[in-house]
C-alpha cells in the first residue's frame, strides 16, 4: 500500500497496516525531520523492522536531493539476514511502483569468517584464524613478494577483485552474505573486500553492532560513514552492555604467557630484519618521528583492528621517542608484562582506579601514560614494518596492548579489578585483572555526535527514561507504543507455588531445594502434555539448567516430558546450538514437537526467535538476577549510583526483568499468531518486580493471573489455547480497528489517527 | 541334493529316540532307522513342513531340530553335532522354498490372465468377508455378465493387501532416550547385568558413530560380540561415575576403551557439515565469527551476567545434555534403515552406509539450498498484513445440515414425475386459497378473513406435505421410509442399489467404446440393466399400496440413472450405426 505521513509518500509492501506501525512511522519522521536521535519502544510481533525500513527508504526517495543512508545495526548475524529478507520483499516492492528510481543497494556485512569463498582460507576453524589466513594471501608484501615467486599462494577471488579495480561495483539490489558469497563467486570476485569497498556506495547497511560501536571495528569498516546516515540500533535493549563490553579488556595468566612468547618472536624478527634489511626499521623509525597517521595510508589488506580507545580520544601527535625504536618498544612491553604478572600474584580482591594503576605502573616499572597509550599503534606498526600475517598467534600481545592503550586514555569510567579466582568457585585459582568500563555513554558518543539521526529501538525499553540517561543523550522523541491486540492473543501467567501449593522460586536459599525442582518439573510435565508443537524454557543460567536436568533425568521427569516431545538444550558450544536450534524448528514442522530448553541472558534468548508453532508457551523459571556478588557489578552499580543517581537495586531489578521480557517476547511475531508465557517464580508476583515489565505484557496480565499454582496454570492455558482455536475477525472488532487499510489511512489523514486507533 | 545324516528320531521330547538316517529326497524327508524292525519309518513331505524349530548352538541342549507338520505333529531329530543340524536345515529351507514357488507354476500355466493361487485365495477370502460382495459376485460373474477380472478390476484396493504391506509406514522411534539401560544388579555380589535389544543397539549405533565403527572394525576380528558390548558398557559407567581421572586412567591402558571414551569424531564431523547448511537465520556460528568484541580476554568476564561452569576437564567429559540433543536428533531423523535384522554387524553397515549416502548427497544437493533461501524469504514476511493469498471461495456454512440436504433435494421434489397424489393435495389447498382471495376481491373483507376451516385444510395439507417429504428421503434416521419397510422389500432395495450402482460403474467406464470386447460387454451391461429395470418395476407393483408411493420415490433416482443410461446407449448405438453405415457407404463409393 502506498500512503503519505505528511509530506513523505510511504511505499509499505503490504496490504495491511497496524495502527501502531503507522504510529510509529509518524514519530520516526519526525525524529528524521528534527534531525535528531530518538528512542521507541514498540512489542515484538509487530512489525518494527518493516515499519523502520518502509519509513526510512521512502523518506529517502522523498528527497532526491539529500539522500541519505541508512545503517542498520543488528546483534546477532542471522537477525541481519532476517533484517535483509524484510528489506528484499520492500524493494522489490517499491521497484514493482517506482521503477529504477527506487534502486537501491543494500547489503550486509560481516566479518571474514562468514563471506569467505575461498575453500582453503575457510577450512580453517576458527575466525581469527579464517583473518590470519586470508592476510597470508593477500598482504601488500605477500603480494610483492608473488610478484618475484610464483610458489607464494595468493587468493585468486582477491587478485580478480584487485584487478577490477574500480570496476569492482555490485549492481543496485538486495544482497544478503548468501548473495554476497553467490555473486563473488560468480565473478571470480572477493566477496568481502567487495563488501567493505562498497560499504561507501550502499544506501543500506546492515551490520552488527560492534561495527559502529566497538573502537576496534568501527575505526577501520565505518570511519567513512557521512554525517546524514540515519542509523538504526534495533533490539536495542542491552546496547548499554555491548557498549561497555567494547571498551573492557581483561589480562589472564595465559594472556600473559602467550605475550611473552610473542614478544620473543618479535624479537627474533627484529634480529632477522637487522641483519638483512635494516633500512626498514630504520624507515619505520622516521615515519613514527614524523608522527604520520599509521592505519591512513595502509592498504584494506593490511588492516587490522584499529585502536580500541575512541577516535577522538587518540591524540594526534607523534609517537612519545621511548618506543620509537623496536627494541626499546619491546624492553617497555617486557617490563609492562613483569609488572602486570606482579600483580596477577595476590591473595585479595583489589579494585584501583585508572589514575593510580597508572601511577604506580609508572613508579614501579616506569611506564608513562602517554607511552601506554601509544602502545597498541605502536605495535601495529611493528607487526607491520616486520611483514607479520600471522596474526591469530599474536592476539595475546595485541590483548596487553589494548589494555595498556586503554588505561592511559581514560582516567574516568573505568576501573581496574583484579581477583585471585572466581567468586562462585574459589578452590580453582584463576588470576584475572580485568579492565572495565562502567559508563556506556562513553562508546556510545561519538556515534550520537557524528551522525544526524540515531534510532534506539527495541521491544523493551522499559522504563524508557532510563536509556537516555544510561547513554547520556537527548532524544527528540521518546516514546513507548502499546499493542492493539485484535484479541488477546498472549497469554502472560505468574506461577508462584507448585502443584503442592509450595512456593517456587530460584532464590538462593531456594533454588537447590528439591521440592522446587520437582515442582518446575511437575509444572513442564502438565505442560507438555496440554501445549501443542512447541515449549520454550529459560533458565537463570547454565549451572542450574545442567543442575536441574540432571536432577530431572534421575527422578523420572525428563522421561515423562521426553513421553511428550522431544528435548533439546542450548549448551556453550555454538555448533551444538545451532543444530539443536536447527533440529527443534524440524520437530516442531513436522508435528512431533519439543521443548527446547535455554537459558536467560544466553546466545539463544538474545536473537533467536521462537514465533507461531516455534513457541507457544515460554516458561521463564526464576527471575534472573545478575550474580550479585561480582566485584565488577558491584564496582558498576556504585558508578551508577554515583554519577546517574540510579538506585541498585533498581539497576538490578530492571536488568533482571528487561532479561526475562526479552525471553517472553520472542513468541509473538505477529498479530495472528499466540502464545503463553509463564513467570514462574513468586518474586514476580511482587509489585516493584512486576511492575518493571514492559507495558504490552503487563496489559495482558490480569490480576487473577497474578498468584497461581500448578493446576490453575494449567486450566488456564487449556482454556486459552481453546480460544485462540477459534477464527477470528483480523480487523478487529468492536469499532477498535487493529488492521489498517488503504482507506482507513486515507480517512485517518483526514480526521487526525487518535480518532480511528482508540 | 541328497544327503543323509545319523540322527536319532524322537516322536515327542520325553522319547528316548531311535537312531537312523535322516535322508533329503526330492519333495520329501526320509527316516529310515538302523533297527529295521523299528516302526519309527518315517516320511514327511516338504510342503507339509510347516515350521522347524532348533535348538541354539551354546545352550546346553544337544541339537535338535524340531519340525512341525501342517497336521501339528512334530518331528525330533537329534543330530549328532550342530554342524549337520544346521546344514540338513539349511537343505530343508532350500527344499521348502522351492515348494513355496511351485504351486504358482499351474496356475499361471492354466490361467490365461496370470492369476496366483495366492491371489485366487485373497479373493475367495476378500469374498467370504463380505457377504453383500459375494451376493454381487454370485450375480454378476456367475451369470456371465461381468467376468471375473472386470469385476475384480474395480476392486483392487480390497486386494491390494501386499502394497499394502510393503509401503507399510515404518515405526518411528521413541522421543525417551533409550540410555536408560540401567543396569539390574542381583544385590548379592556386585555383578551388574545389561539388557540389550535390537532396538536398543540400533540407537546406540546411531546416536553414537564412533561406537558403530568400532564395532564395524573390532567384531568378530579382534572381539567377540559380548566382549564388545561389555566394554562399551565399562565405559559408559565410567562417564555414569563422573570420574574423570579413572576414566582417563582406564582409556591409556586400554585403546579398544578409549575409543568410547573420547570425543566423537564422526559426530564433529558430521556437525561440520550439518552447520553449512542450517537455516542462516539461526546461524549463531556465523555470529561467534563476527563478534570482534570478545575476542580473547576482550569483553567483561566476570560481571555475573554469565556463569561459568566448571571447565570441561579434558576429553573424558561428555555432558548428558549433548546426548539429549543427540538422541533427538536421532529421533527426528527416524529409523531410515530397511534392515529389520538381529544380526548387529548388518545393522551397524547399513547405518554407516546410510550416513555415506546422505553425506554425498549433503555435498553435492543445490536444491536443498535453494528451499533453504526460498523457505527464509517466506519466513520474513508479515502473514497478516497480506491480503489472504488463496483464491475468493464462498464460506460454506452449514448451520442446520437437515436443511442443507432438503435444499439439495429440491430438484428431485419438483419432479413432475410420481408425486401425484401429493400435488393434487397442494394444488387443492391453493386452490382453496386462491378461491378465499377471490372471494375477497368481489366482496370486500369480511370477518374471518379467510374461513377457519379452510384455513385449516391449507396449514394442514401443507404441513403433511413437508412431514412426508422428511420422511420419504429418510433423513431422520429414525423414522426413515425405509425401516417401515417389510424387510425382505428393504433388502431387495438396498440390494438392487449396489447392484445397479456396479453395473453402472462398469457402464460408464466402458465408454467410449474402442474394441469389439467393450462392445459385448456394453451389451451384457445393458441387458442386465433392463433386467434390473423390470425388477425394480415389479417390486414397486408388488408392495402393498400404502407404501407404493414412498417406494417409487426411493426407486426413481435408480430408474432415472437406468434411464440416462439406457439413453447414452441408444444415442451411441445409433450415432455409431450411422458412423458405420458411412462409413461402409464411404467404403462403397470409393469402391464404385
Amino acid at each position: 500500500m502506498i500512503f503519505k505521513i505528511e509530506d513523505v509518500t510511504v511505499y509499505f509492501p503490504y496490504d495491511n497496516i497496524y495502527p501502531e506501525q503507522y504510529e510509529y512511522m509518524v514519530e520516526l519522521k519526525r525524529a528524521l525531520d528534527a534531525k535528531g536521535h530518538c528512542l521507541l519502544e514498540m512489542p515484538t510481533g509487530t512489525g518494527k523492522t518493516i515499519a523502520l525500513l518502509s519509513l526510512i527508504t521512502s523518506y529517502r526517495l522523498s528527497r532526491p536531493d539529500s539522500p541519505i543512508k541508512l545503517v542498520y545495526c543488528t546483534r546477532t548475524v542471522h537477525e541481519m539476514e532476517k533484517t535483509l529478507g524484510e528489506l528484499k520483499i520492500l524493494h522489490d516492492y517499491q521497484v514493482s511502483h517506482l521503477g529504477a528510481q527506487a534502486k537501491i543497494l543494500a547489503l550486509g556485512l560481516s566479518s571474514r569468517k562468514n563471506l569467505c569463498v575461498n575453500p582453503k582460507v575457510l577450512a580453517a576453524e576458527n575466525r581469527d584464524s579464517v583473518d590470519a589466513a586470508c592476510r597470508k594471501r593477500t598482504a601488500s608484501w605477500v603480494r610483492a613478494l608473488a610478484a618475484e615467486n610464483p610458489n607464494v599462494e595468493l587468493c585468486d577471488y582477491f587478485e580478480n577483485h584487485e584487478k577490477a579495480a574500480e570496476n569492482a561495483l555490485l549492481p543496485p539490489g538486495v544482497y544478503t552474505l548468501e548473495d554476497l558469497r553467490a555473486f563473488g563467486k560468480n565473478r571470480g570476485w572477493c566477496p568481502y573486500f567487495l563488501a567493505r569497498h562498497m560499504v561507501q556506495f550502499a544506501n543500506v547497511i546492515v551490520y552488527s553492532y560492534q561495527y559502529l560501536l566497538d573502537p576496534k571495528v568501527a575505526g577501520i569498516i565505518s570511519k567513512e560513514l557521512q554525517k546524514e546516515t540515519v542509523v538504526v540500533f534495533d533490539e536495542a535493549h542491552n546496547i548499554d552492555n555491548v557498549c561497555i563490553e567494547a571498551l573492557s579488556v581483561s589480562v589472564r595468566r595465559v594472556t600473559l604467557e602467550g605475550a611473552n612468547r610473542n614478544l620473543n618472536k618479535i624479537r627474533q624478527e627484529i634480529d632477522r630484519f637487522k641483519a638483512s634489511d635494516a633500512g626498514r626499521l630504520r624507515a619505520e623509525y622516521n615515519r613514527l618521528v614524523e608522527g604520520l597517521a599509521l592505519r591512513g595510508d595502509l592498504s584494506g589488506t593490511d588492516q587490522w583492528l584499529a585502536n580500541p580507545a575512541l577516535p577522538n580520544d587518540i591524540l594526534k601527535e607523534a609517537v612519545p621517542g621511548n618506543i620509537r625504536r623496536a627494541e626499546h618498544f619491546v624492553h617497555v612491553l617486557r617490563r609492562l608484562l613483569q609488572y602486570l604478572e606482579g600483580r596477577l600474584d595476590t591473595e585479595n580482591v583489589e579494585k584501583e582506579s585508572p589514575v593510580s594503576f597508572v601511577s604506580s605502573l609508572n613508579s614501579q616499572a616506569g611506564i608513562e601514560q602517554k607511552t601506554l597509550k601509544f602502545c597498541y599503534d605502536r605495535l601495529h606498526s611493528l607487526m607491520m614494518t616486520l611483514e607479520i600475517t600471522d596474526t591469530d598467534e599474536f592476539l595475546p600481545i595485541q590483548t596487553v596492548c589494548d589494555f595498556a592503550t586503554l588505561v592511559g586514555t581514560y582516567a574516568r569510567g573505568f576501573s581496574i579489578i583484579i581477583e585471585p579466582y572466581d567468586e562462585r568457585m574459589p578452590h580453582i585459582p584463576d588470576p584475572i585483572l580485568q579492565l572495565s568500563c562502567h559508563d556506556a555513554s562513553l562508546a556510545i558518543k561519538p556515534v550520537f555526535d557524528r551522525f544526524q539521526s540515531v534510532v534506539i529501538t527495541s521491544g523493551t525499553l522499559s522504563p524508557i527514561d532510563l536509556y537516555p540517561r544510561l547513554l547520556s543523550f537527548n532524544p527528540v522523541v521518546s516514546r513507548s507504543f502499546k499493542m492493539s491486540m485484535t484479541r488477546d492473543c498472549i497469554c502472560p501467567m505468574v506461577l508462584t507455588r507448585g502443584s503442592d501449593q509450595l512456593p517456587v522460586s530460584t532464590k538462593f536459599d531456594m533454588r537447590s531445594d528439591p521440592g522446587v525442582v520437582r515442582n518446575y518439573g511437575k509444572l513442564l510435565v502438565e505442560m507438555v502434555s496440554v501445549v501443542p508443537d512447541g515449549v520454550v524454557c529459560f533458565f537463570v543460567s547454565y549451572s542450574y539448567m545442567d543442575g536441574i536436568i540432571a536432577t530431572w533425568n534421575e527422578t523420572g521427569i525428563l522421561k515423562e516430558i521426553t513421553q511428550q516431545k522431544l528435548v533439546f538444550f542450548e549448551t556453550q558450544d555454538v555448533v551444538e546450538t545451532t543444530l539443536a536450534l536447527d533440529n527443534y524448528r524440524r520437530a516442531c514442522d513436522c508435528g512431533r514437537g519439543a521443548v527446547f530448553f535455554s537459558v536467560a541472558r544466553g546466545k539463544v534468548a538474545e536473537g533467536i526467535d521462537f514465533d507461531r508453532h516455534y513457541g507457544r508457551l515460554v516458561v521463564m523459571f526464576g527471575v534472573p538476577f545478575q550474580y550479585t556478588l561480582s566485584k565488577i557489578l558491584l564496582a558498576r552499580l556504585e558508578y551508577l549510583r554515583d554519577t546517574f543517581q540510579i538506585k541498585e537495586g533498581d539497576f538490578l531489578t530492571f536488568d533482571a526483568l528487561r532479561q526475562a521480557a526479552q525471553c517472553v517476547g520472542r513468541v509473538i511475531r505477529s498479530k495472528a499468531d499466540y502464545g503463553m508465557m509463564i513467570f514462574a517464580d513468586k518474586r514476580y508476583s511482587r509489585h516493584d518486580k512486576r511492575s518493571k515489565l514492559p507495558g504490552w505484557i503487563l496489559s495482558h496480565l490480569r490480576d487473577a493471573h497474578l498468584n497461581l499454582s500448578t493446576d490453575m496454570a494449567i486450566h488456564i492455558a487449556r482454556e486459552f489455547l481453546r480460544k485462540m482455536a477459534q477464527p477470528y475477525d483480523k480487523t478487529g472488532t468492536m469499532g477498535r480497528k487493529t488492521l489498517l487499510t488503504q482507506e482507513d489511512l486515507e480517512k485517518m489523514a483526514e480526521t487526525g489517527v487518535q480518532d480511528m486507533v482508540y | 541334493m541328497s544327503s543323509d545324516w545319523q540322527v536319532k528320531y524322537k516322536s515327542s521330547v520325553k522319547d528316548p529316540g531311535t537312531s537312523g538316517i535322516l535322508k533329503i529326497r526330492e519333495g520329501m524327508l526320509l527316516f529310515a532307522p538302523n533297527d529295521p524292525d523299528s516302526n519309527s519309518k518315517l516320511k514327511v513331505l516338504t510342503p507339509n513342513i510347516k515350521s522347524q524349530k532348533y535348538t541354539k548352538e551354546g545352550s546346553n541342549k544337544p541339537p535338535w531340530l524340531n519340525l512341525t507338520n501342517k497336521q501339528e505333529r512334530s518331528h525330533i531329530f537329534e543330530f549328532v553335532n550342530y554342524q549337520d543340524m544346521h546344514s540338513c536345515r539349511a537343505l530343508i529351507t532350500k527344499a521348502l522354498a522351492k515348494c513355496e514357488e511351485e504351486p504358482k507354476k499351474p496356475a499361471v500355466s492354466t490361467s490365461a490372465d496370470q492369476l496366483s493361487i495366492a491371489d485366487l485365495q485373497l479373493r475367495f477370502k476378500v469374498l467370504k468377508e463380505n457377504s453383500e460382495l459375494q451376493r454381487l459376485h454370485k450375480e454378476f460373474v456367475e451369470s456371465k455378465v461381468l467376468t471375473e477380472d472386470e469385476f475384480w478390476a474395480t476392486r483392487k484396493k480390497l486386494l491390494g493387501k501386499d502394497s499394502i504391506r510393503k509401503s507399510k509406514q515404518q515405526v518411528g522411534l521413541k522421543s525417551m532416550m533409550v540410555s536408560g539401560i540401567k543396569p539390574s544388579t542381583d544385590g548379592r555380589t556386585n555383578r551388574v547385568t545389561f539388557n540389550l535389544t535390537s532396538e536398543i543397539i540400533f540407537q546406540i549405533f546411531a546416536e553414537k558413530p564412533a561406537v558403530r565403527q568400532a564395532f564395524i572394525n573390532y567384531v568378530p576380528s579382534k572381539m567377540t560380540e559380548k566382549d564388545f558390548w561389555t566394554k562399551y558398557f565399562r565405559a559408559e559407567y565410567l562417564y555414569s561415575t563422573k570420574n574423570t581421572a579413572v576414566a582417563a586412567a582406564e582409556a591409556a591402558e586400554d585403546e579398544e576403551l578409549a575409543v568410547f571414551l573420547k570425543p566423537d569424531e564422526i559426530l564433529a564431523q558430521e556437525a561440520r557439515q550439518k552447520i553449512r547448511r542450517v537455516d542462516p537465520t539461526l546461524d549463531m556460528e556465523a555470529d561467534q565469527g563476527d563478534d570482534y568484541t570478545h575476542l580473547m580476554d576482550h569483553g567483561i568476564q566476570r560481571d555475573g551476567t554469565m556463569d561459568v561452569v566448571e571447565p570441561q576437564s579434558g576429553q573424558f567429559k561428555r555432558s548428558l545434555l549433548q546426548d539429549l540433543n543427540r538422541h533427538a536428533a536421532v529421533v527426528l531423523e527416524g529409523r531410515n534403515i530397511d534392515v529389520d535384522s538381529e544380526d548387529t554387524k548388518m545393522v551397524a553397515e547399513a547405518l554407516a552406509r546410510v550416513k555415506q549416502v546422505s553425506k554425498a548427497n549433503g555435498e553435492t544437493n543445490k536444491d536443498a539450498n535453494q528451499e533453504r533461501l526460498a523457505r527464509m524469504s517466506r519466513l520474513a514476511e508479515m502473514e497478516d498484513l497480506q491480503a489472504p493469498q488463496n483464491f475468493p471461495l464462498a464460506p460454506l456454512s452449514i448451520k442446520d445440515p437437515r436443511d442443507y440436504f432438503e435444499s439439495q433435494q429440491g430438484s428431485v421434489l419438483n419432479e413432475p414425475r410420481g408425486a401425484g397424489t401429493r400435488k393434487r393435495n397442494v394444488h387443492e389447498a391453493y386452490g382453496l386459497l386462491k378461491e378465499s382471495i377471490l372471494e375477497i376481491r368481489t366482496k370486500g373483507l369480511s370477518n374471518p378473513l379467510i374461513k377457519p376451516e379452510v384455513a385449516s385444510e391449507v396449514f394442514s395439507s401443507l404441513t403433511r406435505t413437508i412431514s412426508t417429504a422428511k420422511n420419504i428421503i429418510g433423513k431422520n434416521p429414525r423414522e426413515s421410509f425405509l425401516d417401515r419397510l417389510p424387510k425382505s422389500t428393504r433388502d431387495e432395495v438396498l440390494h438392487h442399489w449396489t447392484s445397479i450402482q456396479e453395473l453402472l460403474k462398469h457402464f460408464w467406464s466402458s465408454y467410449p467404446i474402442t474394441t469389439t470386447y467393450l462392445h459385448t460387454k456394453v451389451g451384457k451391461l445393458k441387458d442386465a440393466m433392463s433386467n434390473s429395470y423390470s425388477q425394480l418395476e415389479a417390486m414397486k407393483e408388488s408392495v402393498q399400496s400404502e407404501l407404493r408411493h414412498q417406494l417409487s420415490l426411493l426407486v426413481r433416482p435408480m430408474q432415472q440413472a437406468l434411464d440416462a443410461a439406457f439413453q447414452h446407449y441408444d444415442a451411441d448405438l445409433q450415432r455409431r450405426t450411422a458412423k458405420s453405415a458411412r462409413g461402409s457407404g464411404g467404403e462403397a463409393n470409393g469402391r464404385v
